[in-house]
């Protein structure tokens, strides 16, 4: 292959560790249309079968390759109302790049810059379209949840001409785009404006409504008319170690670090009114190893970190991190502590945090998952002193809409039991997707979901007849 | 945006609001809170709700100024609006008849043991209220009080109005003159709600105290607000705020409250001094 795969320009670390500006700066048009000519257009192209919205990547990068940018835009959004979000967060190397026949011999085709460069081109012309919306249907639907599946599965309702209403618990819209990913991998006025384009087809948005508590499922679905409902309200309870110390201060979740920087923009702390640890010349340590993980040491390290650790127990090769991910954390500075487990967190006798007591790991035999069970080394304890511990292990649901909502069936894994091909719940009218259905996933996961069950209520809603011959 | 309808300050430093927020008033119960952010730039702060009226669709706050936020919004008057209000959140006070039932409530405490004194006392309960203040000018919602008391106690600290001395005196002396209690309520900050549990401890009365820890989202989302419960962990915001006083780690809430201790000082006199900026010009 004569053209080799166009890497995507980005700030220089040392640079970017001293602000939260994106990292990535995206393809210039010049890049784009040489890294869309590297696509041979093959007859079967086996990378949409790879994206779970399945966006016709082919088509949109041939509109690419001839510098008809708006166009293939445009073609992004008959499958994907977010393409400057997913362009950015998606897991293309597992997903449709993964697909690419491309990557067999040579590097896949970025088809993720290039959804990234169509929308930001858009987006920064000022040319953005908004999608047609049908005839409106006189029914009602209430999203529960403004996140990645909730946004999907309104933005689909409302082409096929439905009144769609979505209520969000927090103040701003966006769900984990707005206080999960950091400013620094998905500028917040992107995911604004994609938004925005929401609004526009007709959608309309209640922030500061916590359905269970403000208004419950069976409420929206008798008093306020709603014809059915699609809960998307994730997988936001942070998961504890349940290790002695803690409580001590100094010890949070990645969730609460997070929103207070990303959502509550505390690094801009005091023009923004959110304090947050002082990290300036701390050490400190985040737990785990996923995108949040990566997520949360990053931004330790911008709040001004003299040692921003990741404490892993198994090694790299086990991380659920975006390879990408890990290696900008590398290039950031960042501490990889990996076959490392906390025991115990320590601290003083005002009781705030001064180390964690960690145990090395080995890779013993594979376990369940196929990863191989890492296993105490005797003897091997240490204490890491450490100023602020980051607990980022997972998450499980909010258990809200399961005690005010009893007749929806609940696995014992706390998710919402869906039939997968509809993702209607147990109960009449209420359909589930996203994170609160499989546990935490990711964003273009989410948004699939989000737009089978939109398939699926409107075929309920207006009978098989409708059926989908226009979609 | 939530418009205030009313605002009327009950002592100093002490402003009771009536916000227009529907959808709150007709679904809060007696015990919940609302978040609440004042400005465009404003942090989340946790507020019970003391009162609402489902007719006019309005809920009733009471804030204490006692750093930047509630300061600011301690400056807003009818007609103003807040940015943020959602609720109502927590779970509703666990109310029956209990019997003989003690509401205590310290400083703006007693405005949010109020509106659970009220369901005491609908539900049957002979409803004993004490409420603490530091001088008689700080002493807010007597009338309130006594209207739902069988029987209503004020003390302050520095006895310049009813009896002299903490609510726990007043509590022990209550006790102490045999009288049958089969539960109590203590609102307020968390040295009084320690003692208060302290002192119900050895009779084996039984005691819920509301905690005030630190929230950000109040839906269950962070854990900032985690409390240790019985050696248990539990999410104030959600499984809470009430919880069984006997069983509550004060000295671990009392530690993590101070994480932000000095961010919330430099915060306040950020905001002292613009407000001297805009009085100068």
């Amino acid at each position: 292959m004569a053209i080799p795969r166009q890497e995507m320009p980005a700030q220089d670390p040392g640079e970017r560790i001293q602000n939260f500006r994106e990292v990535n700066l995206g393809y210039t048009p010049e890049l784009a249309i040489k890294e869309a000519m590297r696509c041979i257009q093959c007859k079967d192209p086996v990378c949409i079968k790879g994206c779970p919205v399945n966006i016709k990547i082919d088509e949109f990068i041939d509109l690419i390759a001839h510098g008809n940018f708006l166009d293939a835009a445009k073609k992004i959004k008959e499958d994907n109302v977010l393409p400057a979000i997913c362009g950015r967060v998606c897991p293309q190397e597992d997903q449709c790049e993964k697909e690419c026949i491309l990557g067999r011999k040579h590097k896949p085709v970025a088809i993720g810059h290039l959804e990234r460069f169509v929308a930001d081109y858009e987006r920064e012309t000022g040319n953005i379209t908004v999608p047609e919306v049908k005839r409106s249907t006189g029914k009602k639907i209430a999203v529960i949840g403004s996140g990645p599946a909730g946004l999907s599965c309104a933005n689909d309702l409302a082409q096929f001409g439905h009144k769609v209403v979505v209520f969000e618990a927090l103040h701003e819209l966006g769900g984990v785009l707005m206080y999960g990913v950091p400013e620094f991998r998905l500028p917040k006025d992107i995911v604004r404006t994609e938004i925005e384009g929401l609004r526009k087809m007709g959608v309309e948005f209640q922030t500061d409504v916590v359905v269970s508590r403000s208004v419950t499922i069976d409420e929206l679905l008798d008093e306020e008319q709603f014809d059915a409902a699609f809960i998307g309200v994730g997988a936001g309870l942070p998961w504890f170690m349940g290790i002695p110390g803690e409580n001590l201060v100094g010890v949070l979740s990645a969730n609460e670090f997070l929103t207070r920087v990303n959502l509550m923009k505390a690094y801009d702390f005091p023009a923004s009114d959110t304090p947050v640890f002082d990290c300036k010349g701390k050490n400190i340590a985040v737990f785990g190893g996923g995108n949040t993980a990566m997520d949360a040491v990053r931004t330790a390290k911008r709040l001004g970190a003299e040692h921003a650790y990741i404490v892993y127990r198994r090694s790299e090769a086990e991380m659920p991190a975006r390879v990408e991910e890990i290696h900008h954390a590398r290039e950031e500075g960042i501490e990889f502590l990996l076959l490392n487990n906390p025991v115990e967190f320590v601290g003083n006798d005002q009781q705030w945090l001064t180390g964690v007591k960690l145990v090395k790991m080995e890779l013993g035999e594979p376990d369940d998952s196929g990863r191989r069970r890492p296993v105490p080394v005797e003897g091997s304890e240490y204490i890491l002193p450490i100023d602020m511990a980051v607990i980022s292990i997972g998450n499980g649901s909010n258990p809200l809409i399961g005690q005010t909502t009893p007749d929806i069936d609940f696995s014992k894994r706390e998710t919402i039991v869906v039939d997968v091909n509809t993702m209607a719940t147990s109960k009449e009218n209420v359909y589930a997707g996203g994170d609160i259905v499989t546990g935490g996933a990711t964003v273009i996961l989410a948004m699939g979901a989000g737009r089978t069950a939109a398939k699926a209520i409107h075929e309920k809603l207006m009978g098989e007849s409708h059926g989908f011959d226009e979609w | 945006m939530y418009t205030i309808v009313s605002a009327d300050f009950l002592a100093e430093n002490i402003k009771k609001f009536e916000i227009d927020a529907p959808r709150i008033a007709k679904k809060r119960q007696a015990g919940q809170f609302v978040m609440l952010r004042v400005s465009e730039h404003g942090e989340r702060i946790p507020l019970t709700i003391a009162d609402s009226d489902v007719q006019k669709g309005t809920i009733t706050i009471i804030a204490q100024g006692a750093g930047k936020t509630t300061r600011e919004l301690n400056r807003l008057n009818k007609g103003d609006t807040i940015s943020d209000i959602v609720g109502p959140l927590g779970t509703p006070s666990h109310i029956e008849n209990f019997g003989t039932a003690v509401s205590i409530g310290g400083g703006v405490g007693a405005a949010i043991a109020y509106p659970t004194a009220v369901a005491l006392k609908k539900a049957g309960n002979y409803v004993i209220t004490i409420n603490g203040a530091r001088s008689k000018e700080m002493v807010i919602l007597e009338e309130e009080m006594k209207s739902v008391s069988d029987e209503a106690y004020i003390t302050t600290d520095d006895g310049s109005y009813g009896f002299h001395g903490f609510v726990t005196q007043k509590l022990q002396e209550l006790i102490d003159s045999g009288k049958k209690i089969d539960y109590v309520l203590a609102i307020g900050p968390i040295p009084m709600m320690k003692a208060v549990a302290d002192v119900t401890r050895p009779y084996n009365i039984k005691t819920v105290v509301s905690l005030n820890p630190i929230m950000v989202d109040g839906t269950g989302m962070c854990g900032g607000c985690r409390v240790t419960v019985g050696n248990e962990l539990k999410f104030a915001c959600v499984d809470g705020p009430e919880f069984d006083a006997h069983l509550v780690d004060f000295s671990n809430l009392s530690d993590r409250n101070k994480i932000y201790i000095s961010e919330e000082k430099a915060s306040a006199e950020q905001d002292e001094h613009r407000c001297q900026l805009d009085r100068n010009s």
